[in-house]
């Protein structure tokens, strides 16, 4: 019944859950943050994370090392970022439309991959729950922001950082500078193309272990086309969030924390349709683009490739 | 001559990009310690091997070719939209409710009715993208990738409610699909093969856009306005109607697609709860083949065959290589990066052909002249 969701139980539970959803989210979108933020639109986000996912899950269930299918995924994430720059920076590329490729290429390489290496359905032991001592045992609180796997805890961890590095420091400011007005960078001698190789690749290792967070640590499966769609969704939050850390931050909290709801709404076996629910969060994301495309603007190179004098 | 050799050159950049990437795809195969040429030659005959072969590809073609002619109309606005998926979703949605709900007319009627209503569904969930680049400067990109996943939880809503098939409603097993077509709402085939009548209109339509680009003051604004808008806008063209018209026209013909797909192949929608599961990702596939056949609606026909039958002989490669066919979707990734990235050498050629038409046009003192200063 309805009003079943409305105890103490039910919520912190939706809560909880919420926040362990928002990791893939926090993962890719961060990282596409920092590419966008230096002039580069990365499309292939879903395709990253699939393969990132898939990385992740074959190392964990044939060597038993989920620290080894983290490093997996960060190698197959730099390995698909360094394409993207390669493509987007020297080549040229249009960058929704080579996004698309590495997209259909990661979905239907990961797919290969699976059936030839694995072949069917199985599961691992994901990372486990910590407890922070004492601060687990809040009532609530504690299980809402203290009892997660390690790669929850160091995705929110990444959002301050992200900040920190974007705006406080040296390399942040150039990869904004590249971002805003290329030409002038690169008049006072930052290297446009090493900044955007770096953030691309950077991107593709975050998307990469945010795929790795769904396939060894909140879902402990692997499927074709796990991420349906969730990486798009990544893209989208970047935008949403205004190209800040925090913006993301809340953006992947409200997706996070609808599906979540959505879940229990199932798990309850309330009859609402839940499609409707999960209709909403896109919807508003439109309605947010509406309203801040007027006040927030994105960075002025974005999705133009560099050249010297032109 | 040069210049007629180097625009020949241009052509025939995609079909390198698709050497390109079948030889990454035969390394592949030979990773998967399969034989390529076995491989490849199990794909031809899958594709093109027989009778049926053919009509299956070409029924594959089909969505991709009506979703591309709507590509080939956003992208050379300058738009890029990416709401294939979903505008395929709605566009199947309003088709099969007329198929569904309106009774008493003959057959051809009420297919007529039932395609121009998928047009209308694909147009409506195309233009709001429209309108909201135009006017309120959101990202058609970003807005088209939300509106494939606002379609998708609305076909799983409809599919689990309001429009499910009464059968599935009585029982227990509850599978989320429409109710059939009845039989004379169907849009007739090449018996004994899937070959339906959509993959005719697609071509018929394939003509007319090239039509509508090149021959009428609609088209030449639209390209217009995408080759540049500033210049489009000093010559007193309404640029925001025209993006708006450009992804509504887009819209519609991918709703069309998915009108298509229930009409002549399915008769009924259903879905695993994802857009693939209905579309086959042909909303995605159709920017493929639009891309390959240079945004020209006539050379998206062929496009469309090649990548249907690359996806339908995928099946056969599968059962005799055993290699699984999602290499085939890996190879499309493949082959729109190359063909992407192709995109620079044309432009330098381009580029050095204007340099030297302008040398040819230009007054001999001054060609001279640039001689001298060695440009």
């Amino acid at each position: 019944m309805i009003s079943d969701l409305f105890s103490t139980t039910v919520i912190i539970g939706i809560i909880s859950s919420g926040i362990r959803l928002a990791t893939p989210y926090l993962y890719a979108s961060l990282g596409e943050t920092f590419s966008q933020r230096s002039g580069v639109l990365n499309l292939g986000v879903e395709g990253q994370m699939l393969m990132g996912a898939f990385a992740a899950f074959y190392v964990a269930l044939k060597f038993g090392s989920l620290w080894g299918g983290v490093l997996a995924a960060i190698l197959v994430g730099a390995v698909f970022g360094l394409a993207m720059a390669f493509v987007s920076n020297n080549l040229h590329a249009a960058q929704g439309i080579s996004g698309i490729g590495f997209y259909l290429f990661g979905l239907g390489m990961s797919n290969l991959l699976f059936q030839k290496m694995i072949g069917t359905v199985e599961t691992v032991q994901g990372f486990p729950k910590i407890y922070i001592p004492f601060l687990s045992d809040i009532p609530g609180i504690g299980e809402i922001f203290f009892s997660h796997n390690i790669l929850v805890y160091i995705a929110f961890f990444l959002v301050p950082v992200a900040w920190f590095v974007l705006n406080k420091t040296t390399l942040g400011l150039k990869i904004r500078a590249v971002g805003e007005n290329p030409d002038a960078a690169d008049s006072l001698g930052v290297s446009v193309i090493r900044v955007r190789y770096f953030t691309v690749i950077f991107g593709g290792v975050m998307s990469a272990l945010g795929g790795a967070s769904l396939s060894i640590a909140l879902l402990n499966v692997f499927q074709q086309n796990m991420t349906s769609g969730l990486g798009f969704i990544a893209v989208a939050l970047v935008y949403f969030g205004g190209w800040r850390p925090w913006g993301i931050l809340g953006g992947a909290l409200l997706f996070s924390m609808v599906n979540s709801l959505q879940l229990w709404i199932q798990v309850l076996g309330i009859p609402i349709p839940s499609e409707i629910a999960l209709m909403m969060p896109y919807i508003l994301t439109i309605l947010v683009l509406v309203v801040s495309t007027s006040k927030v603007r994105g960075p002025s190179a974005l999705s133009k490739p560099f050249e010297r004098g032109d | 001559m040069k210049s007629r050799l180097s625009s020949l050159l241009d052509a025939f950049l995609p079909v390198l990009a698709t050497l390109a990437a079948l030889l990454v795809g035969a390394i592949m195969l030979l990773l998967l310690k399969a034989n390529p040429l076995v491989a490849y030659k199990a794909l031809w005959d899958g594709a093109f091997g027989s009778t049926n072969a053919v009509a299956e590809t070409l029924v594959k073609a089909t969505p991709f070719l009506l979703v591309g002619l709507g590509i080939c109309i956003s992208f050379r606005a300058n738009v890029m939209n990416v709401g294939g998926e979903g505008q395929m979703i709605i566009g199947a949605i309003f088709a099969t409710w007329v198929g569904l709900n309106v009774k008493g007319m003959p057959g051809w009627v009420l297919i007529t009715l039932a395609m121009l209503a998928g047009v209308l569904g694909g147009g409506i969930w195309g233009g709001i993208p429209g309108i909201l680049k135009a006017y309120f400067n959101v990202n058609e990109i970003l807005s088209t990738i939300m509106m494939n996943a606002i379609a998708v939880q609305l076909m799983n809503y409809l599919l689990r409610g309001p429009m499910i098939d009464p059968a599935q409603a009585k029982a227990a097993s509850q599978i989320p699909q429409t109710a059939r077509l009845e039989e004379i709402y169907r849009l007739p085939r090449l018996v004994p093969t899937r070959l339906h009548f959509g993959a005719l209109i697609a071509v018929i339509l394939a003509i007319l856009v090239y039509v509508l680009l090149w021959r009428t003051t609609l088209g030449f604004r639209i390209r217009a306005v995408g080759e540049n808008p500033d210049a489009a806008k000093y010559g007193g063209i309404k640029v925001q109607r025209y993006v708006v018209i450009a992804l509504l026209l887009g819209g519609a013909f991918a709703g069309l697609a998915g009108a298509t797909q229930v009409f002549g192949v399915n008769y009924r929608i259903i879905t695993d709860g994802s857009s693939t599961g209905f579309t086959g990702n042909a909303g995605f596939n159709g920017i493929v083949a639009a891309l390959f056949g240079q945004l020209h609606p006539l050379l998206t026909i062929p496009a469309s065959i090649f990548f249907g039958g690359l996806l339908v002989g995928a099946n056969t490669m599968q059962r005799m290589v055993q290699v699984p066919s999602a290499l085939i979707t890996a190879l499309n990734g493949l082959v729109v990066i190359f063909v992407v990235s192709s995109e620079i050498w044309r432009k330098k050629r381009q580029r050095r052909r204007e340099v030297v038409a302008l040398q040819i046009n230009e007054p001999p003192e001054t060609q001279a002249k640039s001689k001298e200063t060695g440009a």
